[in-house]
């Protein structure tokens, strides 16, 4: 395919560097230094400290690299997943790419026009009515005017504010707002869209609309789009290939698919939170949980997952008395974030009895059919030799974050509204009753 | 590698003397649309609306009268005081707001600017056009007292035969005045400290740039290095001669007052350029 050498945008070397602490005290001495060091024609005496971007712990240096020696490629037509936590530098990438700031060192070189839509409605007037606005925000996107009237039609349409298009937008709703300045954006026509989170507002219906006019972009019109996200599920369905940044440097490329899971496996949070140091447990404590994991399909222990994926909850225990497991009966209850019941697994009405536990017990799921949203956990054992009796139970034990899948296998992410998935199917009736 | 003709390049170093015209052309409907957004939103929702804008020079200068004509008993020639005040506050409004407004322009525009990518020198430019229209309206004011002192007094005001020379002058102005705040909007994005110098800086100026008080006056007291070297002083006077055919220009003033103008704005919009690449992140 001649698509294979159509490179449309190469980062190469980049890297930038932020000063920490407040601009003020030391502001002009560094300033002078470094006038100092070049006319003398010295490199800049500055960019040679500076440790790598760790938020949590505290470096010594007052320079950090929001971003360290970046390289990667991009094909025309291919969409780019740009994934990572919060602070791994995403942010900063594309403001170097949308020419918001300047990188420090090294360059970005492409064919074409950049267009980003980092958050939208920037530039909106309150005291100007949509029309006006939309001529507005799309002149500072880069549109001239007889390219906005050719497409206003279309642009009102799509952002479904018809009624209201020459009332002032200070008396629009946020999410109309969000709308309309989506609209414009999505009709531009750059070669090159940068996208940065957007579809994390408006009403689920607005979002699909979104997503599917950026499938649009990709596929039909062949453009190149860069699409930062956390949400997992959607950089694997409308990205093609994936890049992970942790602490300002590329720690995986590849398929986006390849470096979503990655980014799951590397972000198996080490969550060795002891519970027996919890003391809001109640039960008599023959027995007692000292550890909950959440293992994948390989075994790894994961604190976040895609919906729909094979999952093994471990229960750890610590034995304090002789006791017989086969009366022992497990429980698990899955909870959302609002304390909410989703399920639960009790052992004896699963049909199982232990013979031998080896310091943990599994509850697997070859499908965890949780909606997307974030969950914890209760666990409890009891025992029932004559009567049933609390031996231990602990509360709001692990907590872990489902991404939303798509279980159907429609090509239609599932809405993330914390809640189970259960299976169903609609019937195409045959013939009209 | 064989393909490295690329159209962009996005790098640290910044070629000092690149003003990227061909962009700035690329994005001029951007510009007569911030324009329009000035105007049209400037006085919504109040009452009186544009008349907003002949009233402030107008009692200014009525003020000016009756302290420094009245009281002070400063003397402005043949022309009654109160044009005189009229002429020189209009053509000093319009300095001013292009001044104090594009001195603003990195510390106003940060949200949008952290955001989007366009020519940033644009918004001081639409800036500067959006004063212009401002000033068309309050020359129709001292227009209207012109011809009121014309034909209904006994004053003799009339025009030098230069008039058609005006929109040029206004040139000038708008040049010193754009170059002037892209200079300090370029600093203001490290060192706050300007911003509180520009707002009384600009009120001090007013006074040695020959707005109320003539050029023969500092004359008279051998104190004309004061207003000398300030090319706003030039302009002034030089606006008052044209309109008024009062003072006295001479071809050093022209000089000056032209050759500082243009390097105003040719170093403003080099280290303008400068600034915009990374303002973003010490602002």
């Amino acid at each position: 395919m001649m698509e294979q050498q159509d490179v449309i945008l190469k980062v190469e070397n980049l890297s930038k560097q932020y000063r920490l602490g407040s601009v003020g005290t030391g502001t002009i001495s560094h300033d002078l230094n470094r006038f100092f060091a070049k006319i003398s024609g010295k490199e800049d005496p500055y960019l040679k400290i500076g440790a790598s971007n760790d938020c949590s712990t505290k470096g010594a240096s007052q320079y950090v690299w929001a971003l360290k020696d970046i390289n990667f490629e991009v094909k025309k037509g291919e969409v780019l997943g740009i994934i990572g936590k919060n602070g791994a530098g995403k942010s900063t990438l594309l403001k170097i790419l949308s020419k918001v700031t300047g990188p420090t060192t090294g360059s970005v070189k492409f064919n074409g026009r950049i267009a980003s839509l980092l958050e939208v409605g920037t530039g909106f007037h309150p005291e100007m009515t949509g029309k006006e606005n939309i001529f507005l925000n799309g002149a500072i996107l880069g549109m001239t005017k007889k390219e906005i009237s050719r497409k206003l039609g279309e642009i009102i349409n799509f952002s479904g504010c018809e009624r209201y298009i020459d009332t002032p937008v200070k008396r629009y709703s946020s999410g109309m707002k969000v709308r309309l300045a989506f609209a414009v954006a999505a009709f531009l026509e750059p070669d090159i869209l940068i996208v940065d989170e957007v579809l994390a507002v408006g009403d689920a219906e607005f979002q699909k609309k979104a997503i599917g006019k950026m499938q649009d972009i990709s596929s039909q019109v062949g453009r190149t789009v860069l699409f930062v996200s956390h949400d997992m599920a959607a950089v694997q369905s409308l990205c093609t290939q994936g890049v992970l940044l942790e602490n300002g440097e590329i720690i995986f490329s590849g398929t986006s698919q390849d470096t979503v899971h990655f980014y799951l496996n590397a972000e198996r949070k080490k969550v060795t939170q002891n519970l027996l140091k919890r003391t809001d447990r109640r039960g008599s404590g023959e027995v007692r949980f000292s550890k909950v994991e959440m293992l994948n399909e390989f075994g790894n222990s994961v604190s976040e997952v895609i919906s729909g994926a094979y999952i093994k909850f471990r229960l750890h225990l610590v034995f304090y008395k002789t006791i017989n497991v086969k009366d022992l009966i497990f429980g698990l209850v899955i909870y959302d974030m609002n304390e909410v019941k989703i399920g639960d697994f009790y052992s004896d009405e699963m049909g199982i009895k232990f013979d031998k536990i080896k310091g943990y017990v599994d509850l697997e799921f070859p499908e965890l059919l949780l909606r997307g949203g974030e969950y914890s956990l209760v666990i409890v054992v009891q025992t029932n030799i004559f009567n049933v009796q609390l031996i231990d139970l602990v509360k709001g034990v692990f907590n872990f974050k489902v991404f939303p899948g798509d279980y159907w296998k429609s090509g239609k992410i599932n809405r993330a509204t914390n809640i189970a998935l259960i299976f169903g199917k609609y019937i195409n009736s045959e013939k009209p009753l | 590698m064989e393909k490295e003709n690329w159209l962009f390049n996005i790098s640290p170093k910044n070629n000092t003397f690149n003003l990227n015209l061909k962009e700035v052309w690329q994005y001029r409907d951007l510009l007569f649309l911030f324009v329009k957004r000035d105007v049209v939103t400037l006085y919504k929702q109040t009452i009186l609306g544009p008349l907003w804008y002949l009233i402030q020079p107008l009692f200014t200068s009525v003020i000016f009268t009756l302290v420094f004509n009245n009281v002070a008993g400063i003397q402005t020639g043949e022309i009654p005081p109160f044009l005189f005040n009229l002429a020189g506050i209009t053509t000093w409004n319009y300095f001013k707001e292009c001044l104090i407004a594009t001195s603003d322009t990195f510390k106003k525009n940060e949200q949008i600017f952290g955001k989007v990518y366009f020519p940033r020198i644009i918004m001081p430019m639409s800036i500067v056009v959006s004063n212009l229209l401002k000033f068309g309206i309050q020359l129709l004011i001292l227009l209207g007292f012109y011809l009121y002192y014309a034909f209904y007094t006994t004053t003799v005001v009339r025009p030098n035969q230069l008039l058609f020379l005006f929109p040029v002058l206004i040139l000038i102005m708008g040049m010193l005045g754009l170059g002037l705040g892209m200079i300090i909007s370029s600093m203001v994005t490290k060192y706050r400290d300007l911003t509180f110098l520009v707002s009384f800086g600009t009120q001090l100026l007013m006074y040695i740039s020959l707005v109320v008080i003539p050029f023969s006056l500092f004359q008279e007291k051998g104190v004309e290095w004061l207003v000398m070297y300030n090319p706003m002083g030039y302009i002034i006077e030089m606006a008052r001669f044209l309109l008024l055919n009062e003072g006295n220009i001479s071809q050093f003033g022209i000089a000056y007052t032209f050759i500082s103008s243009v390097m105003c704005l040719f170093f403003g919009t080099v280290i303008f350029n400068k600034t915009e690449k990374t303002f973003i992140d010490t602002i």
